[in-house]
């Protein structure tokens, strides 16, 4: 967006979670065969109010407060979609989202195919994952590594309010089944939000820093605080470029290949753990297809190979901080 | 005096099945067709009956035992044939086969290869109508088996609390896999669990087409008035094991032989229609023979019908 479009609306900024809110509104009214359906998402608008306001403009029809039966509810999500609806699921935490993977994996995910290319799941599942503070191992994981394994999935990470709303209003109007992952430390972070409708059509990466350095590579929350590192870096002199795929399912490897080439040297930073996760997978489709350009190994910096402890400074050292960042940066300039 | 037109669809539809499956086992046999094989014999009454109550509208979710609910429902039997061919000409392409038919703009919204995953994916379809005030009532098979599985007790739930248009249509043929229901519930009747989620249920014979065919118009009616859903627990035994391969030893002999005789759905519809119907032998022996010819005909469209083209299918899948 250029400088002047967003003089137009004085800059306008909204919370993360308010531009959810705002895609859902716009695209429940805009089509009436959207619906929410989860746990507190009416009366009480959601744990991180993303759905705040919506049972009072849409009535109990289209704004569902479901039992605790998030294999059910999401499966009649499912089927709703297969008979031409777009339901948005809400599942509170990506860790409850073990409860739905049959109806996610083998049904959603495979209706398309499995009617020989004839049906549809347009369904979205919203659910939000990573660290927040003290909330243990099982209110803390970064699964997104599961969901990016399943064909059939396209699979959404925003870091920005910006790109939330965006990517969430292309995600109710995609075809397929969209697994849309938020970040419980993001829903409060601010950013320009257009008051106009638009969208971020799902598989293009955003460049969210330009430098001719290195290449990093982040995702959701990892995103604001690789930003923050790389300013830090720039006062010593090293301008990293930022890369968020923004979607990891379809992933954008062109630009990300584009920006290897010209910086030669790349960081990936995810949350959750390295074992099976995606930067792992995107540092092998780089070597492949850039091994020519790279002058030093891919580093990926990843959340440790554990459960999420309670314990805040035991939590603090299990996911990618700051100044890990800034370290794994500097040294894999330096290297040669 | 019931009459003659439903009488003679409901018998051919239940000959159709028996057909199909009888044939489709020779297939089988022959190693046409692979995989799995969960043959619908002896339980064709209770697709049949439901089926025939609902509108071309409608829908239906189905099983990994779907056959004979897509052919009650109005499925081609070229396609069907085909499909279990895996030939490019079946409904789902050859990449569907026996466990995921499906012909969703037809409303038949899919077999599943998961046991009772298909209840809360029904009870979706009956939210959906709800949501459009569209009318529609969705049938959602399922077995004594799903039953003990969680989603069953959790989309029953969701039906009931929100009164949606669905009738659970409990086809209780006694085994899971193997193992005989009486080990796996305490309770005499499956359909109790429905009134403890306070959801009208019914006991139905469900080889006595005309039985399930009745309270399948009943539930139906009810739903369509807003009094949804329903659970209607069908009676009934396989004529075999649990797919083709499985000899079903653990079936007691007398027991098979009373389903297979007496109790054969087939046997029941065909005397219906002519005590109830006054259908001549030759009428319905003419019935019989129009569903043989097709039928050879469906398998004859399936064996000359096309593989899938292997490089049409990698372009496909390559950027996904």
């Amino acid at each position: 967006m250029s400088p002047a479009e967003q003089s137009a609306d004085n800059g306008r900024e909204i919370m993360y979670r308010e531009a959810l809110n705002e895609a859902l509104r716009e695209e429940m009214t805009r089509d009436s065969d959207v619906f929410c359906i989860g746990v507190g998402i009416g009366q009480r608008g959601g744990s991180y109010k993303v759905t705040a306001g919506l049972l009072d403009e849409f009535g109990p029809k289209r704004v569902i407060d479901a039992p605790i039966s998030e294999a059910s509810f999401t499966g009649a999500a499912v089927g709703a979609a297969i008979t031409g609806l777009r339901p948005v699921a809400e599942i509170l935490f990506i860790d409850f989202s073990l409860l739905v993977l049959d109806q996610i994996v083998n049904q959603a995910a495979k209706h398309r195919f499995m009617t020989g290319g004839v049906g549809r799941a347009p369904m979205v599942l919203r659910t939000q994952g990573g660290v927040g503070n003290g909330l243990a191992a099982q209110h803390s994981q970064s699964l997104e590594a599961m969901y990016y394994h399943i064909p059939g999935l396209k699979l959404v990470m925003p870091s920005t309010p910006y790109d939330a709303k965006g990517l969430l209003t292309a995600a109710i109007r995609d075809d397929d089944p969209v697994v849309f992952l938020e970040h419980k430390l993001l829903y409060m972070t601010k950013g320009h939000v257009p008051a106009d409708r638009y969208i971020v059509e799902l598989g293009h990466a955003d460049v969210k820093r330009e430098g001719k350095d290195i290449t990093l590579i982040a995702w959701s929350n990892m995103v604001p605080r690789s930003l923050a590192a790389a300013e830090k870096l720039s006062a010593e002199g090293i301008e990293v470029e930022v890369i968020d795929p923004r979607t990891l399912v379809p992933l954008d490897k062109e630009t990300i290949l584009a920006s290897v080439r010209k910086t030669s040297r790349v960081v990936i930073v995810q949350e959750a753990i390295r074992r099976g996760g995606v930067g792992s997978d995107i540092a092998s489709i780089i070597q492949q297809e850039a091994f020519d350009y790279l002058d030093s190994p891919i580093e990926v910096l990843a959340g440790k190979n554990t459960a999420i402890p309670f314990n805040l400074a035991l939590e603090k050292v299990c996911v990618p901080q700051e100044p890990d960042i800034i370290d794994v940066v500097r040294q894999t300039v330096g290297a040669v | 005096m019931h009459d003659k037109e439903l009488l003679s669809e409901l018998y051919r539809q239940i000959y159709t099945i028996r057909l199909f499956e009888t044939r489709c086992i020779k297939l089988y046999r022959q190693g046409l067709i692979r995989g799995y094989f969960h043959p619908y014999l002896g339980e064709e009454a209770i697709a049949v009956g439901v089926c025939s109550a609902l509108n071309d509208d409608d829908y239906i979710v189905s099983t990994h035992r779907g056959h004979g609910h897509c052919i009650a429902w109005g499925a081609e039997l070229n396609r069907m044939v085909a499909e279990l061919l895996g030939k490019q000409t079946g409904y789902c392409g050859g990449r569907g086969g026996s466990m995921h038919i499906a012909d969703v703009r037809a409303g038949n919204l899919g077999a599943n290869g998961i046991v009772g995953a298909g209840i809360p994916m029904g009870v979706g379809a009956a939210l959906g109508s709800s949501i459009r005030e569209d009318g529609k009532v969705t049938a959602i098979f399922f077995s004594d088996g799903a039953a003990n599985n969680g989603v069953f007790a959790e989309a029953m739930n969701l039906a009931a609390i929100w009164n949606l248009p669905t009738i659970l249509v409990l086809e209780n043929n006694h085994y899971a896999v193997s193992t005989p229901i009486e080990q796996l519930c305490r309770t005499k009747n499956l359909a109790d669990r429905a009134a403890g989620y306070g959801v009208e249920n019914h006991i139905v014979d469900g080889n006595d087409v005309l039985q399930v065919y009745a309270q399948a118009k009943d539930a139906a009616d009810r739903c369509r008035n807003g009094k949804g859903p329903v659970l209607l627990e069908c009676n009934t035994y396989r004529h075999q094991g649990h797919h083709v391969n499985d000899p079903g030893d653990y079936m007691p002999k007398d027991k098979l032989e009373y389903y297979r005789g007496e109790k054969d759905p087939l046997r029941i519809a065909r005397q219906y229609l002519i005590d109830q119907a006054g259908a001549t032998e030759e009428e319905v022996v003419t019935i019989e023979s129009e569903v043989e010819a097709a039928l050879d005909q469906a398998v004859l469209f399936a064996e000359e019908s096309k593989e899938p083209d292997v490089n049409e299918f990698l372009q496909e899948v390559k950027n996904n």
